[in-house]
């Protein structure tokens, strides 16, 4: 496939205890399917966990997936924890249950894209396709 | 020689497809069962009515496990509810009795439902988030206060640690001056579905399937009234199964936990008719209705054959429906409210002993009140107005849904037969084998979707633009303040020294082979926190790490 981006690796990751992770295992296997490396954590992961695995994996984008409420506590941990290990170039996007009240805040942390319950696979393929290139 | 249906679709439908076209194709159900233009007697000739359909309350039950089903009570009326602090769940309970709700269904949050104190790192978030907190007794004795639990029934929504929040309970009902042996209600105590679908689970397979039976073997003597697990499709049809594979893995895991209990050494009429199942109404309405009549009549032939029960009420399907939480969609919210009548009518035409209906708004957020209440009139307007309540099982004889509950019925058939083949639900599990095909059949849905294959209405079609910024329901952080504030005072009041023996007893007894149910009362009753009492069984069972497959 023809890409602007040299994003390559992608990290799909379920942070904090809730275990609904229908949305993100779809997500992970379209993106396969267009191509990417795609790795997924699996549910019930830390910060900490997501952001070891991020280095360990070297991977060019990182998808938050969270159903139980609890993204404005977890997903700013997650990125203070990439900035703190000089990852904070990795593009984060995000998807679940997220009141559109919401979206602004995690603009505001850093968040490139929130995607909700409707979005077509094909918004986030093509969201990930048109990331900046690299420096 | 062809038979009637035969000649007429040579000579009738077929010239009229070939001049018009149909819609599509093929038309399936969602489970793919390939559905015919038209039924007739001609496709029940291999039903035989009185083995296979039969009168309500009696076997298989495929019309029903009373005899007069809603003619004599109705469902009940049970909205899953829960969250923020104990109070503040205690005055919605009260407040959903007031509207008229008939039983109370309680929703935990994740650090109660994962073993965690609410003040535990992993716990940061999730407090009070989906559900209600319980980090000692104290928090359940409020979210009871005023609630007599001698007269109303309770459903928990709890797996991993199913024994320990029915000891809160217990330990509540005491405080009270209930009889245990009077409380009506159910814990779900299903985890084989935790492991497959829905996550919560915190020790392996084995000693969970110990602490599952131990549940049953308890209940037995101390709580009879007690429905000792739901055993639930639910959240593998929501995480993305067909309706098919929903029965069939459904009644795959009854069949483990069954198998469990009688190698544990207990009789199956003993807890047999102490279990309940759980099921999603979905839309699809005539293959739902189907569902429900089909998982009667197979379970009641598992039982009997399979496990050789007597006691006919160890073979009812007694089950729990909630609608369908994957089919609300976060546009045009108010058709939502569609969709929960739908399908909770095809809950009741299928015979369901208890209902949640969804709210509009749950794509987004908890539901406000109000949104929750126009969920429990859904309830009341389809058992008060529409008139499907007045006689038993009026779709039977319908000769799309009996073949399509022998359809379905033969489906499910075969996913047990291939998890037979597997050595059980727990080695299919451990194998990946439902994840799989559930995964499988999520992004099959999702791909629909995409392409149009599958319309959802005012998400790939009927597509408006709006504005989405709904007032919505925020958990307030001063509860969550307050319910750890109530914690550190539990820890600090109570007497440490009952607590550690209390605590190293049911050590003692998870490393054996005894029952730890009475032991895990004797930590609440001296207010051992929820923390520490999982701590004490994930010292001896270790904890689960599951392989995941895309």
């Amino acid at each position: 496939m023809t890409s602007s981006t040299d994003i390559k690796r992608i990290m799909v990751a379920k942070p904090g205890l809730d275990g609904h992770d229908r949305g993100a295992k779809v997500v992970a296997r379209a993106l396969r399917d267009a191509g990417f490396e795609v790795i997924y954590t699996g549910i019930r992961q830390t910060p900490e966990m997501i952001v070891q695995a991020a280095i360990q994996e070297d991977v060019d984008a990182i998808g938050l997936s969270i159903l139980s409420g609890a993204h404005l506590d977890l997903f700013p941990l997650v990125i203070d924890g990439l900035n703190e290990n000089d990852m904070g170039h990795i593009p984060i996007f995000c998807g679940g249950i997220i009141p559109k009240e919401d979206y602004q805040a995690l603009y505001d942390i850093g968040v490139k894209g929130v995607f909700g319950p409707g979005t077509t696979l094909q918004t986030i393929i093509d969201f990930i396709n048109e990331l900046p290139a690299k420096e | 020689m062809a038979t009637k249906k035969e000649q007429w679709t040579e000579k009738v439908w077929k010239p009229s497809v070939e001049r018009f076209a149909e819609r599509r194709e093929t038309f399936q159900t969602t489970s793919e069962i390939k559905i015919d233009p038209v039924y007739t007697p001609e496709d029940l000739n291999a039903v035989d009515y009185d083995q296979e359909i039969g009168m309500p309350g009696e076997f298989p039950f495929t019309r029903g496990v009373q005899p007069n089903m809603y003619r004599g009570r109705l469902w009940t009326m049970r909205q899953y509810s829960g969250f923020a602090s104990a109070e503040e769940s205690n005055r919605r309970y009260r407040y959903l009795m007031e509207q008229g709700q008939t039983g109370l269904s309680i929703a935990f949050d994740l650090p109660t439902q994962t073993g965690y104190d609410s003040d535990h790192e992993l716990a940061l978030g999730e407090v009070g988030k989906a559900g209600v907190p319980i980090s000692s007794l104290a928090d359940m004795e409020i979210v009871m206060e005023g609630i007599p639990l001698d007269k109303v029934s309770t459903s928990m929504t709890i797996n991993s640690t199913a024994s320990l929040l029915l000891c809160y309970y217990i330990a509540t009902a005491k405080k009270q001056g209930v009889d245990p042996k009077i409380l009506a209600g159910t814990v779900q105590n299903d985890i084989l579905k935790e492991y497959i679908a829905r996550g919560t689970q915190i020790y392996p397979p084995q000693p969970s399937m110990r602490l599952v039976t131990d549940l049953f073997e308890y209940c037995a003597e101390e709580t009879p009234r007690w429905n000792t697990i739901s055993i639930s499709g639910y959240h593998m049809r929501e995480a993305g199964c067909t309706a098919a594979q929903e029965l069939g893995f459904t009644l795959a895991d009854g069949i483990s936990y069954v198998e469990a209990a009688i190698k544990a050494g207990l009789d199956v009429d003993s807890f047999g008719p102490q279990l309940s199942f759980f099921f999603v109404a979905q839309s699809n309405l005539l293959e739902e209705v189907a569902k429900y009549r089909a998982a009667r009549r197979l379970w009641a032939k598992i039982m009997k054959d399979r496990f050789g029960a007597k006691n006919p009420r160890s073979m009812m399907v007694r089950f729990h429906t909630q609608t369908a939480g994957v089919s609300l969609t976060a546009q045009q919210i108010d058709n939502n409210v569609v969709r929960s009548t739908l399908q909770a009518l095809a809950a009741v035409l299928g015979g369901t002993q208890s209902l949640h209906t969804n709210s509009r708004d749950e794509a987004l957020a908890l539901p406000t009140e109000d949104a929750v209440k126009l969920s429990l009139r859904t309830q009341q307007v389809l058992a008060y107005e529409a008139g499907i309540t007045d006689t038993v099982d009026p779709l039977a004889g319908s000769y799309y849904v009996e073949k399509l509950t022998s359809e379905l019925e033969e489906a499910a058939t075969k996913y047990i037969e291939e998890i037979d083949k597997r050595k059980g639900a727990v080695v299919a599990i451990e194998e990946g084998y439902q994840q799989q095909e559930i995964a499988d059949s999520a992004y099959r849905f999702q791909m629909e979707v995409e392409s149009k294959d599958r319309i959802v209405v005012g998400v790939n079609d009927f597509v408006e633009e709006e504005d989405t910024h709904i007032g919505i329901f925020r958990i307030d952080p001063e509860e969550t303040r307050r319910h750890i504030a109530r914690l550190e005072k539990v820890r600090a009041d109570r007497d440490d020294e009952r607590v550690a023996t209390a605590l190293r007893n049911l050590e003692a007894i998870a490393r054996g082979t005894g029952n730890p149910v009475p032991a895990i009362l004797e930590c609440v009753e001296a207010y051992a926190t929820t923390g520490e009492i999982c701590d004490v069984f994930r010292e001896v069972f270790g904890t689960y790490d599951p392989a995941t497959a895309l």
